[in-house]
């Protein structure tokens, strides 16, 4: 037994070693993100082989919060191990102004680019990132199910008539739950959706002297807010649901509404995926008339570290994989419904992606979100759903957990705010934005 | 039989392996140091210098920090004592003879070689999901209200991943000494009543002190630095451990200078543990 | 078996004995079950079985991932970093049981205390370490990290079970003017051996499921299956199938193993727990 063991071992590792020797020309090293239309990029990549039959292309995919991290821990301290990277609105500016990322040459006819989602890739003017997909939020509802409840879904919902209609919707004993949201804790999870709404209730998270906000009323108004619509509407096991777990619910009839991405539309109308595909309604984000809407900005952006020795590979990769051509390509294999959505003017100016129900809604909500103005009242920062500071995620992160166990009813509302006030003063003092 | 010579040889032979350990424990552990009197955030190269006890200090005074302690301490008590406890019996059990002994032995010790990702993430979703998970598909069979499990329950949940992931682990090692109680002591315990019982405690009991001895210091090296089903069942916010309060620093703040702080109380901590175990040992495994 | 037992009593506990089995081995089970059915199957509760089975899960994983390049990368590393383990374990295990000194103990005991250092603390000096010296995703340099993570353990192992190794067989085979080679091929390996055996197989298996350093050390070339897994723990939408599908390709070889090779790896595991 052993000996057999020891054999494979050995032969194994052998055979392993002489096959990563053989490698093409040049090989990029490319890490990415585990969601749907990434990897059907991978599935695409022949067309750009075939073109650069140089260029060998190595996938590392990984689910966000462990790319974050390893993306992260290689670019600062210029390890070099990747050639492209992933990385969203939040990083990009941060990254850029360090220094730590190329500019991009390369990228496909730069000023057909929605200037929202460019102006949040850029520093000074620069592109550092080319987004391969661009995202708001809005809301999706059950049509069907809003009749059901004597409502109309208004162009532009208010809070309260959420509220409402999500209340009335909700039928637990069969499984209905009137209303979807994210409550997993992250900075891009909970915290992502819950500081786009607090923007809509005029909250915001540092004043213009980066002191924490959380301890004033506007912030105590939307957590309460929140707390209160998900013990009534919300679905069991809120508190552990993030993006996926929220559309595996929606997909399959158990949520009467879901505020949460665009990018989420192509999924919950697709009929393969979702039981509910005939009967979704899209609108936009609500907000609570003080002037802004709670939908956030993101997007998805290749970018080149500045520690690569494959800067030039790169740069045609990266314009391969945001160009028009790629959206051409995968709108002939896939259908125009599948295209990574919210990069260009020109997809939707095309009559054929106009015909796709969310098409117009996705532009209206990315158009209506403004990262240098996130707020009601001013800031020091920018980003709608983020603060683009390094400090953020670890900020994001520890709110993000304290207002899940807050949802999960672990800690009071009051309670959570003090925590998260106590921990963003610190974390703001040790960094030395509070003298 | 330890002539002068033999001693010698006897020394050379440990040594390639004490200088390899000396160096994976020295050379991080120096280097951890360091870091952890420095201001040193990955994301923030501007800020150098040094920081004094500071790092020390708001790890300490972070409001996660005695919170984290006990999870820690708890997760390792909580599983030490399932596990053994379950292990006992299950020994005793498939002690005994029965009609497929051996496949039921394959069942019961399979998830020691599982995953503990993949573990988690299947108890997360398939078993623990309060609206598809198995577990709430039971609940409401019977007219029950479906437990949350990672929001009502988060330490305890990790626990029950954990308790089943080692289970095996302490049934196999309390079979293997049962078995070596003589046939005919074994007897025994086919009888009735309280010849059996006091067969069990004052014959099994204390034949099993050893092995039992062995499960909880493996388990516990294993169980202080539980991180996958922390992390994979995001529960780190309700029930992480310091294990994940030094990761929270390192990978999500980036502040390798406070994670490494963090690192060392967790050596020191570990430490503790270690001291109180080697007494443990100290008595009952002699070496 | 000498023993009497009545057929009631075999009965019963045949059916406890089989209940806890089934319910132990459940989550594999029932992984494994899902991962033949659709998707929208997989979230249906009361089907224990698919309506139309398929393995159109396996496929889609597959399409995503190289799985042979992973369950390749996880043979090297485990088998690897447990050969090289045993290498430098088995002269220290051997030394220590037949010629202890007053260090021993203590020697012992610090080796073990090195695996309760959280792995996160030192994650830093090492990923620096391995930077500089480009060894990032290099299958040597990880293997010889999973080697000492585990060094000490197989030392603990080995040892406990070289120590219940009658010294006087020693003795007496030297006494037949047996010369050391003899000794240690005809008299001391055959006893040696199925510890040995054990001790491999277990920490083949630790080895396998090391979950941390693996993860953040590996990309492509020397990514096993627990980077395999990480990138199908939050996928979108409905992916309870694609979930298990996967679960079931990480770990299926090392189940089957344990399977196979159980009476080995038991017949070691008792850390000198048995006298």
């Amino acid at each position: 037994m052993k000996s057999l063991l020891l054999k494979t071992g050995l032969g194994a590792g052998v055979a392993m070693m002489l096959a990563s020797a053989a490698f093409a020309d040049t090989t990029l090293t490319i890490a990415t993100v585990n969601n749907g239309d990434m990897i059907r990029m991978q599935k695409l990549t022949d067309d750009f082989t075939a073109a650069n039959p140089g260029i060998k292309l190595n996938w590392v995919t990984l689910e966000e919060n462990v790319l974050r991290e390893k993306v992260t821990a290689d670019i600062s301290t210029k390890g070099g191990q990747y050639d492209v990277l992933t990385i969203g609105t939040y990083e990009t500016p941060i990254w850029g102004k360090k220094g730590w990322l190329v500019p991009l040459t390369g990228v496909d006819k730069v000023d057909d680019l929605l200037p929202a989602i460019r102006g949040g890739l850029s520093v000074e003017g620069k592109l550092y990132a080319s987004p391969f997909y661009g995202e708001s939020s809005f809301t999706m509802y059950r049509k069907d199910l809003m009749e059901k409840a004597g409502l109309k879904m208004p162009d532009a919902p208010t809070w309260d008539f959420i509220a409402e209609a999500a209340r009335k919707m909700t039928d637990r004993a069969n499984g209905v739950n009137g209303i979807c949201l994210r409550g997993k804790a992250g900075w891009g999870e909970n915290m992502a959706f819950l500081g786009a709404t607090s923007n809509s209730f005029g909250a915001r998270w540092f004043d213009e002297s980066w002191k924490p906000q959380f301890d004033q009323p506007e912030w105590k108004k939307t957590l309460q807010f929140y707390i209160d619509l998900m013990k009534d509407a919300g679905p069991a096991g809120a508190s552990g649901n993030g993006f996926s777990e929220n559309l595996a619910l929606f997909q399959t009839g158990k949520c009467g509404m879901w505020i949460d991405a665009t990018a989420a539309a192509s999924f919950v109308v697709d009929p393969k995926a979702s039981q509910v595909a005939a009967n979704v309604g899209f609108t936009l984000a609500p907000d609570a008339g003080l002037g802004k809407r709670g939908n956030w900005l993101w997007s998805w952006a290749l970018a080149i570290p500045a520690g690569t020795k494959q800067a030039d590979a790169a740069q045609k990769f990266v314009g391969w994989a945001t160009s028009q051509h790629y959206l051409e390509l995968v709108a002939s294999k896939e259908g125009w419904a599948n295209v990574p959505p919210g990069t260009r003017t020109s997809l939707y100016a095309n009559p054929e992606y106009q015909k796709v129900p969310f098409a117009k809604m996705t532009l209206d909500s990315i158009n209506s979100a403004d990262p240098t103005k996130p707020t009601v009242k001013p800031v020091p920062y920018v980003g709608v759903q983020f603060v683009a500071i390094p400090e953020f995620q670890g900020i994001g992160t520890k709110v993000g957990e304290i207002f899940s166990s807050v949802l999960a009813g672990q800690t009071s509302v009051d309670d959570g705010l003090k925590q998260a006030q106590a921990f963003t003063m610190t974390q703001m003092t040790k960094a030395g934005y509070i003298k | 039989m330890a002539t002068r010579h033999s001693q010698g040889i006897a020394r050379l032979a440990v040594a390639p392996a004490v200088i390899v350990l000396f160096l994976w424990m020295i050379v991080p552990l120096v280097m951890t140091i360091y870091f952890s009197f420095l201001r040193y955030n990955l994301l923030n190269p501007d800020m150098d210098g040094w920081a004094g006890f500071s790092n020390f200090y708001y790890f300490i005074t972070d409001e996660s920090f005695p919170g984290a302690v006990f999870n820690t301490l708890a997760l390792v008590a909580t599983v030490i004592v399932a596990s053994v406890a379950g292990g006992l019996g299950l020994a005793l059990l498939l002690d005994q003879p029965f009609w497929g002994r051996g496949i039921v032995r394959l069942l019961v010790i399979s998830p020691f070689f599982i995953m503990p990702t993949v573990s988690a993430l299947v108890w997360k979703n398939l078993l623990m999901n309060p609206i598809y998970g198995l577990f709430a598909f039971l609940q409401q069979l019977v007219g029950i209200t479906p437990l949350d499990w990672f929001a009502k329950v988060p330490l305890l949940s990790v626990a029950i991943i954990a308790s089943w992931q080692w289970l095996p682990f302490s049934a196999l090692i309390i079979l293997t000494a049962l078995q070596s109680l003589d046939e005919e002591q074994k007897d025994a315990s086919a009888m009735d009543g309280a010849r059996a019982l006091s067969y069990f405690r004052y014959i099994v009991l204390p034949h099993l002190a050893r092995p039992i001895t062995v499960v909880i210091l493996i388990e516990t090296i294993f169980l202080l630095n539980i991180f996958a089903e922390i992390y994979v069942t995001s529960v780190g916010g309700l029930a992480g451990n310091l294990t994940y309060l030094v990761y929270f620093q390192g990978l999500l703040n980036f502040d390798i200078g406070e994670a490494s702080a963090g690192g060392l109380i967790a050596v020191v901590l570990a430490n503790l543990v270690s001291i109180f175990l080697v007494r443990i040992i100290g008595r009952n495994l002699e070496i | 078996m000498a023993r009497q037992t009545s057929p009631q009593r075999k009965l019963i506990v045949t059916l406890i004995a089989w209940t806890i089995g089934i319910l132990m081995f459940w989550p594999i089970l029932w992984t494994i079950l899902t991962s033949f059915k659709t998707e929208q199957d997989a979230v249906l509760m009361p089907q224990l079985f698919s309506t139309g089975w398929t393995f159109e899960n396996f496929g889609i994983v597959q399409e995503r991932s190289d799985y042979l390049r992973f369950a390749m990368n996880s043979i090297i590393l485990a088998f690897g970093s447990t050969l090289l383990g045993l290498v430098f374990a088995i002269p220290a295990a051997w030394s220590m049981a037949f010629s202890p000194s007053k260090r021993t103990k203590d020697t012992l005991l610090w080796m073990l205390s090195t695996k309760m250092m959280p792995p996160v603390g030192a994650l830093l000096p090492i990923y620096l370490i391995f930077k500089d010296y480009h060894w990032i995703d290099q299958h040597i340099p990880v293997l010889v990290i999973m080697f000492m993570l585990n060094l000490p353990l197989v030392i603990w192992m080995l040892f406990t079970y070289f120590k219940e190794i009658p010294v006087d067989i020693l003795e007496a085979s030297r006494m037949d003017g047996a010369g050391v080679w003899q000794e240690l091929t005809r008299v001391l390996a055959p006893m040696a051996l199925p510890g040995i055996a054990s001790t491999f197989l277990l920490n083949v298996i630790l080895a396998w499921n090391e979950a941390f350093w693996t993860l953040k050390l590996t990309d492509v070339h020397a990514a096993p299956l627990t980077v395999f897994i990480a990138s199908y723990s939050s996928p979108e939408g409905l992916f309870w199938a694609k979930l298990s599908a996967a679960s079931t390709m990480a770990i299926a070889p090392i189940l089957i193993l344990g399977w196979f090779s159980q009476k080995q790896l038991v017949r070691g595991l008792t850390f000198g727990a048995v006298k």
